[in-house]
């Protein structure tokens, strides 16, 4: 077990330093001059070679590599070239919306999963399993920024029980907050949930016909019991995955819901620093997204080896 | 039967599609590169079946080209996946525990570890926006899949007898990997083939959306989504035609993997009973 | 006794609840600032939260677009044009207590013009040789050549007056002399103002003022149907308009800008190095239908590079006129009778983005095939503005006065007019105004009948305000909201 996580662990920091390196390197090449875009088209060429200057843009890559992370390992992100601010500010400040929102998200998501799934999968075969599963495809089919225009259209534009985007921060109230994460996290679950409930019911489908299962029933358990004690603690591997990987989507793939709801979090940064071309920002944003994923996959790989002890002894 | 039903059902829908893009290479009801702006915003009608968009083009015309523009940008993407994914990992199969296996799984989880929407606006944003850097960026997030799917299913494969007579009968690893593994993997990669699919075609959607895939005069289901948010109270038509559009066709091949999936492993078939 | 004053209490709660709601606005704006100095940076963003509102300059502009006195309450200027003496404004201070007097403009002065400043407009002080406090409230400037503009320059966002002692933080904390202080930004979000007690002149209505950054035009829309803000200002979705029109909520202003939207053309690249071909592009063009279908109606067609505003406008549409017939038969003059293909870069607005697919369109018609591409503006900054490496691109010039960027042969469309660039230098130099009027008019029809760009529009700013909102600007002489004769009317 100890030997597992030390692989674990080792490997996860290898892979953190190639994927700092190829982040930067990809940044690197984007072309655009990020002094040239903020002072624009009147701007002397003596005036942008000085904020070129100030920016220390005019150092070498493997200069700028380094000082990134070495900062970056102090919690030091460097500061934003458009915005002058520190960037471990801004991504704080961001965060605080993105991670609620991935994290409702999420518990939306596996709310409705869950149960679903498990109805499905003790009825498999039934009528009732083909209208679910039915509804499921479709939720995994819709596109989630097209849902969310529906929505907005209906609930914001036409009912007005919401309002059309926007946060107001969480210094408003924490009602206030939620309320306007509301068709933001709605939009994100919705094809989320269908593809966690597809997966929950396909691996309770395998397990139910295990032979454990049918030792469960013989001692007596009824079907809900076996299915609680039994099923569902085995069909949680590829459940977990999933939660993993759906989490690291949600906190980055929400980049198009939060630019229809404008919500000023991680994804709508990075995608306005793309278009800035606040290179810095970019980079550092990137590393954060890609260091939550290691860590999230680093989690469920620990998680794994808690719930099947099968896995202990492969360590 | 529910599996005959599925397949059913996701043949037909796909191939609506696929029919209507094969169509629009040779007709299409109006020429969608004269803008007609007289004749904007109507609703559908028995001269215009979907009616016309902000710039008075059909919009039944613009969703056949469009489906021509995500089928060929999700077929390419996953063509690169499958091509270079399924060598990667037959190779870390039969290589199993070496540098190359360790290297490859690496990759593969380093790849994985990227939130793919957030690089594929970084690649079209370095690179221009293009249908061809869509399809780049698309199908590098398509290869991890493919790889660690067939090296997972090639080392069970490996395990198997039939395997061993041919490592006696003095084949290497290549050829054993091409001639007797391969072809065990072909329902495999067909049903994980159709389900990438249906997920390039979002992503090219969500890519469009964004403006970063294929450009304007071509159309693209996404980019008229896009063109079509200001304008949704005034003509909800403009948004329901692609987005349907998208819904159905991701929906059909979703149906069609699974249909081919019970079809070709009907070990998954003992859940239905 | 007791009743007496809970019922004033409740009183005076019930006045202070309606104030506040009364004097508060949000303006809703489609870009942020990058950051909070209006004299290094060329976002206009910076110059619409800040300029007038927070910071002033020494002359400013009026909702019309004329040159009225700002911290300079007056001012002299030699028989030779070269030396200006400006008498400052009495008892202003700056939002943190410092006084406003000579040295601060010295202060502004020779930081924007010093060598390594990062104004992005230079050029503005180019002619400025000294600047002197002659003592607290006088300053005089002195020119090494004569300019007409000058005052017009100094009324520029770029020239606003600056303290040394806040200089360090401005970009975060912008410390001005005007009618309301910086208050809070929540980057990403909104920037809050509140209002200057201390202010030298009328102090404003509102008590706060709030700008909440929307890029997106759906979500405009939606806040604008919301109530969430109660004026969006240059509303970037055009076929809106009619549903706030018809909603008793609201009013839609309508005003002239000094945007030129042009066709820009390549001067130097094949084929557009004939003017022939330069003239076809101008007849296959329909102004109308772009104008119609892009911007749903709002615009007003130019046949030159010049405001059709501006009372020194000459109207030469005519030379430009929708032909397609003309367009092919010059076409195959200039030798192309098959026509040929080239590239049509496009920046994000819709002006450029809508334009450009109906604009390919026409020239599709004539036998012109064009490549379309969507950049950000940082590409295409890079690409059209600095690497002219580009046929045709859609963009929309909204500098005041800018006709004499066709006098430098080096700016993106590189044009080269000799003739021009003497024309430009003898109208800077001259004060006289009938003269003026007369050069201009002579300039505007050189660039006309050289065809050097497709003149299509004159972009007009749409405005959504809540009914009861008086003293929004309509018209957009410079990028600035100005509110500080906003109030709401009840």
């Amino acid at each position: 077990m100890a030997r597992y996580i030390l692989t674990r662990l080792l490997s996860l920091l290898i892979s953190l330093t190639v994927a700092s390196a190829v982040i930067f390197a990809l940044i690197e090449i984007i072309p655009g001059d990020p002094a040239a875009f903020m002072l624009g088209i009147n701007a002397q060429d003596d005036t942008i070679a000085a904020l070129r200057a100030e920016l220390g843009l005019d150092t070498s890559p493997l200069e700028r590599y380094f000082g990134w992370v070495s900062g970056m390992v102090t919690g030091d992100f460097g500061t934003s070239y458009t915005y002058r601010t520190p960037i471990s500010e801004m991504i704080a400040e961001r965060l605080w919306i993105s991670l609620p929102l991935a994290l409702i998200a999420l518990a939306l998501s596996t709310l409705i999963a869950f149960p679903v799934g498990i109805l499905a999968a003790s009825k498999r075969g039934s009528l009732t399993d083909t209208i679910v599963m039915g509804f499921t495809q479709l939720g995994v089919a819709i596109p989630n920024f097209w849902f969310a225009m529906l929505m907005v259209l209906v609930f914001a534009i036409n009912l007005r029980w919401f309002s059309a985007g926007g946060f107001p921060g969480w210094d408003e109230g924490l009602f206030t907050g939620l309320k306007a994460l509301t068709l933001p996290a709605i939009s994100l679950a919705l094809p989320q949930a269908s593809i966690l409930a597809r997966v929950m019911r396909s691996a309770l489908v395998d397990t139910l016909d295990e032979d454990f299962m049918r030792t469960a029933r013989a001692k007596g358990l009824n079907r809900r019991q076996a299915i609680q004690r039994h099923a569902l603690r085995n069909a949680m591997i590829p459940v977990l995955t999933i939660i993993g990987l759906q989490f690291s989507f949600l906190l980055a793939g929400a980049i198009i819901i939060e630019n229809v709801f404008f919500l000023p979090g991680l994804g709508r940064l990075v995608f306005q620093a793309i278009s800035q071309r606040d290179l810095i920002v970019v980079e550092s944003v990137v590393m954060l997204l890609v260091f939550a994923v290691i860590v999230v996959n680093f989690a469920v790989d620990i998680a794994y080896v808690l719930v099947d002890p099968r896995l202990r002894r492969q360590g | 039967m529910k599996t005959n039903r599925n397949l059913v059902v996701g043949a037909a829908l796909t191939g609506f599609f696929t029919i209507a893009a094969l169509i629009s290479f040779l007709w299409v009801p109006y020429d969608i590169e004269a803008l007609n702006i007289a004749d904007r915003m109507k609703t559908p009608s028995f001269s215009h079946l979907l009616g016309t968009d902000h710039f008075g083009r059909d919009i039944l015309s613009m969703v056949m080209i469009g489906a021509r523009t995500s089928i060929a940008v999700a077929l390419v993407a996953v063509g690169i996946g499958m091509g270079l994914g399924v060598p990667l990992g037959l190779a870390a199969a039969a290589r199993k525990g070496s540098l190359l296996d360790e290297l490859i799984g690496r990759g593969n989880d380093l790849v994985f570890a990227f939130p793919s929407l957030l690089i594929a606006i970084l690649i079209t944003a370095t690179f221009g926006p293009s249908a061809l850097n869509a399809i780049i960026a698309i199908g590098i997030f398509n290869v991890p899949v493919f790889a660690r799917l067939t090296r997972g299913s090639a080392l069970s494969i490996w395990k198997r007898d039939f395997i061993l007579a041919a490592r006696v009968s003095g084949k290497n690893s290549a050829q054993i990997s091409v001639e007797h593994i391969l072809p065990n993997l072909s329902s495999l990669l067909i049903v994980q083939g159709t389900i990438q699919f249906s997920l390039a075609i979002l992503a090219e959607a969500a890519l469009s959306y964004v403006g970063l895939g294929a450009q304007p005069p071509t159309p693209s289901w996404g980019r008229m989504l896009a063109d079509s948010q200001t304008m949704i109270s005034l003509a909800p038509h403009l948004a329901l035609a692609p987005g349907l559009a998208i819904v159905f066709t991701v929906l059909g091949l979703n149906l069609l993997g699974d249909g081919f999936r019970d079809v070709f492993d009907p070990r998954l078939r003992r859940g239905r009973t | 006794m007791k009743f007496k004053a809970l019922t004033s209490a409740a009183a005076l709660v019930v006045l202070a609840g309606t104030a506040q709601a009364d004097t508060g606005l949000i303006v809703g704006l489609q870009l942020e600032p990058p950051h909070l100095d209006p004299t290094s940076a060329a976002a206009g963003a910076i110059d619409q939260v800040l300029y007038s509102n927070v910071f002033e300059g020494l002359t400013r502009f009026g909702p019309d677009g004329s040159v009225n006195p700002g911290l300079a309450a007056s001012w002299d200027i030699s028989e030779d044009g070269l030396r200006y003496t400006f008498n400052l404004r009495e008892g202003v201070a700056f939002h943190d207590g410092t006084a406003m007097d000579a040295e601060d403009v010295v202060f502004s002065l020779d930081r924007a013009r010093a060598e390594d400043s990062t104004n992005a407009q230079k050029a503005l002080f180019a002619e400025i040789e000294g600047v002197e406090a002659v003592d607290p409230t006088t300053v005089r400037v002195t020119l090494s050549t004569a300019n007409g503009s000058f005052l017009f320059n100094m009324a520029w966002g770029d020239a606003v007056i600056v303290a040394s002692e806040s200089i360090e933080n401005i970009k975060t904390n912008p410390v001005g002399t005007g009618a309301f202080k910086f208050s809070n930004w929540v980057q990403g979000d909104q920037i809050e103002l509140v209002r200057n007690e201390d202010y030298w002149g009328t102090p404003a209505n509102l008590e706060t003022a709030t700008f909440k950054f929307i890029s997106d035009p759906t979500a405009a829309f939606a806040a604008m149907m919301a109530e969430d803000v109660d004026v969006f200002y240059s509303y970037p979705a055009p076929e809106n308009l009619p549903q706030f029109e018809a909603d008793a909520r609201f009013e839609v202003l309508v005003g002239s800008s000094e945007g030129e939207t042009i066709l820009a053309i390549n001067n130097l690249m094949e084929p557009f190095t004939d003017v022939r071909v330069r003239k076809a592009v101008a007849h296959a063009i329909d102004r109308q239908a772009i104008i119609d279908g892009a911007m749903f109606g709002l615009g007003t067609p130019i046949g030159t590079h010049f405001a059709p505003h501006n009372p020194d406008y000459v109207d030469l549409t005519s030379n430009s006129q929708y032909d397609p017939e003309l367009a092919t038969s010059l076409l195959t003059e200039a030798g192309y009778p098959d026509g040929f293909t080239t590239t049509l870069k496009l920046p994000p607005p819709s002006y450029a983005r809508r334009g450009g697919e109906i604009i390919a369109s026409q020239l599709r018609a004539v036998g012109i095939q064009t490549e379309i591409s969507n950049l950000e503006w940082a590409q295409w900054l890079e690409q059209v503005f600095r690497g002219k490496d580009f046929g045709l691109t859609i963009v929309s010039h909204t500098e005041p006065f800018d006709i004499g960027i066709y006098a430098r042969p080096e700016y993106y469309f590189q044009y080269d007019n000799a003739d021009f660039q003497s024309l430009i230098k003898d109208l800077t130099a001259e004060t006289d105004p009938a003269k003026r009027s007369e050069l201009i008019a002579m300039a505007q029809t050189i660039i006309s009948n050289d065809y050097v760009n497709g003149y299509l529009f004159q972009l007009a700013v749409p405005t959504v305000v809540k009914a009861g909102i008086q003293g929004i600007w309509s018209d957009a002489p410079t990028q600035a909201i100005d509110l500080t004769a906003v109030s709401w009317s009840n």
